[in-house]
């Protein structure tokens, strides 16, 4: 079982989330963009950062690189991907999950650990955690307000995983740092296994950094490619 | 006589007497171009030609130092085969013209400093002075400079680890960014700039030279500001952190490899710079053709191909054998590269455009040549006023309401509105982020942690230089004591108004004075600093404001470091350090309460310093809470403590003078159990229960109420 954490220039997590997927054991290989050949990927990460700059609009440019159509067509197979913040973005972008990230409400960059409450553990990002859990992990984004035009669709459809919210786990607008739409943090696709998530879970992984919040969504994913391997 | 009416030395910043030394280097009368390269490398900026003679007063010899001031950045040793790199710049001017991409070029340019030395940066922090907030412009300048750090820092992938900030009148029109940076590297990848081997190419890496910044560093950095000097916004570099970032991983890449021989980054003064040092600091020479540098413009002279200050380039020098698998790499990186020289016999640097010779200079004169002034001195003629003006002492006040000024003050209150726009996790290294005293990074798959501070203090170092600036390095090594880290190795940097005025030339040679003894109190080398004058706007010079960068080392590190967050119901709050000597100049109470900066800071014995540092440094292992006393004296610090914890205390007999006093070299410990084990004197004050800040007969406030006016201190003036 290997996961491919996908590298385009101006990625900067890659490292990062490769530390949080060994400390459970997952095995991983760090993909350039130009990389066009996927074979050997039983799951696929976006990781966080800068890709190509975020020149022009947050994934504008990533999802032109040689490695996305790959990484549609594994996703289409039911591969599990899972796109990490700058990750969510290209997701978003690339038409691989419904929605987009705009520039945060108070236009400022944020990088402070937030309150998430999980809303749906059927997806290759909560299988692992408990509906109703409250976690405190880090967000480090500018443009991370999520907003779509098929928003009922998507919480009718129950594809809401992550909820921003405060410390006893009550959405209210205090929690909700971004304002994202609804409190959305996370979602997944109709297929249920395609996610991404603007907070970092790799970021919450130890206690010494402060949280081990995270790796409930690290360890869900590590579980739903052994199961998609299997 | 307007400006384009003078001669050319002077447009470019020359003086007369400097116009007279290049042509006893060369001569002859200089070419263009080779003018052009003379005044950005003999500016002040480039030279220290004002503070050169000061600077010998430093030392960096101490065992663990492996490379000292003079090259990139500072390098020492962590043992196991581990390097730390550490650097400090000033970014002070183009921040006043142009906020943002000065702010960001400043980031840009001091990581650049780091992995030129073969090291992966890990951390930057960024010291800041402004002018007051209420006033529009300095908050324009404030968000803008914060904003471009956080633009640039986040996007080129290195985590901006914290900082300090101070407000006062004299910086509004003369902005401080300062910005340290700290990078990790392995014995064998030290990597450093002086060329060797003829026939040896020189390949400059990176960016496309356009004609931003030309005169950047020789202009805008070397003199005085005056009204309209908005005008100077074209000098202003314009950053590119993708770029950069690519740069980064590709020389990473290229050392692992072990393909360079020499590498330098291209900063003040481009091409010039960077060929001629790389060149002079390994004895050789080397012929450089313009041609061949990859431009943004096709229709640039010579003299802006070499003057153009543009970023995120780098000028390495391979063997003819690894050129071809260079340029391969650089293309698998996605950055550019072109071969645009040779290494020669030397001495002479020679730069040839259209088949031309354009500039035929000895390559080490523009750095050993350079004008080398003894300034005239003069002890500021006001500064026995001030000292004979010494604040008074608050005795029977209310610590309840001064605290809810204090905390208000935007250097007080709480500063995550700065730090929450910088990535300061990447990596996954930071144990103690921004908001405590000092910031700890662990190295992963070690059991090391570094920890830095970055202090100034520009109202003591204008009252009394000297014992300022002793103060500051004794303040930030025990920032990075109370993390569990040894004070290890010291980068400065020296912002002053007009070294032209004998009062400033008197602050920087005390101030410089009170740094050395410090750090020879404590044994701690300086492996490195910046130097920046002529911060005068309007005939106003800054207060004088030394900084100091403070790395400290720890092996092991502490697993459970004390943070301001840990204190829990009925732990007892002890005071370890010297008795309080009524030390109320310079301090937070009289400049936030009585609105005045007066009076003579008191002294700091070496021994004093060493014992509380070390005290500090050794606790650190066992107390879950432990926090210097500096800005706003125990009331402060206690207050900080309460609401980062959200528990209250109560405070037995201690009256306003002493919660308010700023005696340096005393830390906060909380201790679960009513017993403290230190060798240094301490005393019991009181004990963490409730939701009240409780000083008893000094006054009472409510957490909640404490939290909201800190928490607001920034927020509410920026809104």
């Amino acid at each position: 079982m290997s996961i491919a954490v996908v590298v385009f220039p101006g990625t900067n997590c890659e490292h990062d989330i490769v530390h949080a997927l060994s400390l459970v054991g997952a095995d991983t290989d760090l993909v350039w963009h130009t990389d066009a050949n996927l074979a050997g990927a039983d799951g696929v990460i976006l990781p966080g950062g800068f890709a190509h700059g975020d020149y022009l609009r947050t994934g504008a440019i990533a999802r032109f690189s040689p490695v996305m159509s790959e990484v549609a067509r594994l996703a289409d197979s039911g591969v599990p991907v899972l796109g990490i913040c700058n990750g969510f973005q290209i997701l978003c972008e690339a038409g691989l999950l419904p929605g987009a990230l705009v520039a945060n409400a108070d236009l400022k960059f944020i990088c402070r650990p937030i309150h998430l409450r999980v809303e749906s553990t059927d997806s290759v990002l909560t299988r692992a955690a408990d509906v109703g859990q409250v976690l405190q992990v880090p967000l480090n984004s500018f443009e991370g307000n999520f907003v779509a035009d098929d928003i009922n669709r998507i919480e009718t459809g129950d594809d809401v995983v992550l909820r921003y919210c405060d410390s006893s786990g009550d959405v209210t607008s205090s929690g909700n740092p971004n304002g994202s739409t609804n409190a959305i943090a996370g979602i997944t696709n109709g297929a249920r296994n395609v996610a991404g998530l603007m907070p970092h879970p790799e970021r919450a992984s130890e206690a010494i950094l402060g949280s081990t919040d995270g790796m409930v969504l690290v360890e869900s994913f590590v579980e739903s490619v052994r199961m998609a391997t299997v | 006589m307007t400006a384009k009416e003078q001669p050319a030395h002077i447009q470019l910043g020359m003086t007369d007497g400097e116009y007279q030394r290049v042509i006893d280097v060369l001569g002859r009368e200089p070419l263009a171009a080779e003018l052009a390269m003379y005044s950005v490398m003999w500016s002040e900026h480039c030279s220290y030609k004002s503070s050169r003679t000061h600077l010998g007063r430093f030392t960096s010899e101490q065992p663990w130092v492996v490379v000292g001031p003079g090259e990139n950045a500072g390098v020492v040793d962590l043992g196991d085969g581990w390097l730390a790199a550490l650097r400090i710049e000033s970014h002070n001017h183009p921040s006043f013209v142009e906020p943002y991409q000065g702010a960001a070029t400043g980031v840009g340019g001091i990581l650049r400093d780091i992995f030129t030395m073969g090291a992966r940066p890990v951390g930057v922090w960024d010291p800041l002075r402004f002018g007051p907030l209420d006033e529009p412009h300095n908050r324009y300048l404030f968000e803008g400079v914060v904003s471009g750090i956080a633009g640039y820092g986040n996007a080129v992938g290195v985590p901006t680890l914290g900082g300090e900030v101070e407000f006062a009148d004299r910086f509004a029109k003369n902005p401080l960014v300062n910005v340290m940076a700290l990078g990790l590297l392995k014995k064998e990848q030290l990597v450093l700039s002086a060329a060797s081997g003829v026939g040896n190419k020189a390949i400059l890496l990176g960016n496309a030279t356009g004609r931003d910044g030309i005169g950047g560093a020789s202009i805008l950095a070397s003199a005085s500001f005056e009204e309209g000097d908005e005008e100077k916004r074209p000098n202003v570099q314009v950053g590119d952190p993708f770029e950069e970032k690519k740069l980064i991983e590709a020389c990473l890449d290229l050392y692992e490899r072990g393909l360079v021989v020499a590498i330098q980054d291209l900063g003040a003064a481009g091409i010039s710079c960077a060929t001629s040092e790389v060149a002079g600091n390994g004895g050789m020479g080397m012929d450089v053709d313009l041609n061949r540098v990859h431009v943004r413009e096709h229709d640039m002279t010579p003299g802006e191909i070499l003057m153009s200050e543009s970023q995120e380039r780098m000028l390495a020098i391979v063997t003819p054998e690894n050129e071809a698998e260079v340029l391969q790499l650089a293309d698998r990186w996605e950055i550019e590269a072109s071969t645009i020289g040779e290494v020669t016999e030397g001495p002479q640097l020679r730069v040839f455009a259209d088949g031309e010779l354009v500039a035929e200079v000895p390559a080490a004169s523009l750095a050993d040549d350079a004008p080398k002034y003894q300034r005239p001195m003069e002890r500021p003629t006001d500064l026995d006023d001030l000292w004979a003006d010494m604040p008074p002492t608050p005795v029977g006040e209310n610590v309840a309401n001064l605290l809810r000024r204090l905390l208000d003050d935007p250097a007080l209150g709480d500063r995550s509105w700065i730090s929450d726009q910088y990535d300061h996790m990447l990596f996954l290294n930071t144990v103690i982020e921004p908001g405590h005293n000092g910031s700890l990074m662990r190295i992963k798959g070690t059991t090391k942690g570094l920890a830095v501070s970055t202090d100034g203090d520009s109202f003591r170092t204008w009252l009394d230089p000297r014992r300022g600036a002793a103060r500051i390095v004794f303040e930030a090594a025990l920032n990075v004591a109370v993390t569990g880290a040894r004070p290890y190795a010291v980068v400065d940097n020296l912002n002053f108004g007009n070294p032209e005025n004998p009062e400033v030339m008197w602050q920087l040679s005390e101030s410089i004075e009170g740094m050395a003894l410090a750090c020879d109190e404590l044994d701690l080398p300086v492996v490195g600093g910046n130097v920046s004058l002529y911060n005068q706007t309007d005939g106003v010079d800054i207060y004088p404001a030394p900084v100091v960068g403070m790395l400290g080392f720890c092996d092991p590190m502490p697993l459970t470091p004390p943070r301001l967050d840990r204190a829990e119901e009925g732990m007892t709050i002890w005071v370890i350090g010297p008795e309080v000597e009524n030390d109320f100049a310079g301090s937070a109470y009289d400049r936030v309460v009585n609105g005045a900066v007066r009076g003579r800071p008191t002294d700091v014995e070496g021994d004093v310093a060493r014992r509380s540092i070390a005290a500090a440094a050794s606790l650190a292992y066992t107390v879950p809470v432990l926090h210097d006393v500096s800005a706003g004296g125990l009331a402060v610090a206690l207050a900080e403590i309460a609401i980062k914890s959200d528990i209250g205390f109560i405070i037995d007999g201690l009256g306003s003078a002493e919660l308010l006093d700023e005696t340096p070299l005393r830390v906060i410990a909380l201790t679960p159990e009513d017993e403290l084990t230190t060798g240094e004197p301490h005393r019991r004050i009181g004990t963490m229960t409730g939701s009240l800040l409780d000083f008893g007969d000094a006054g009472s406030i409510s957490i909640a109420e404490a939290r909201a006016v800190w928490a607001n201190a920034i927020p509410r003036r920026m809104h």
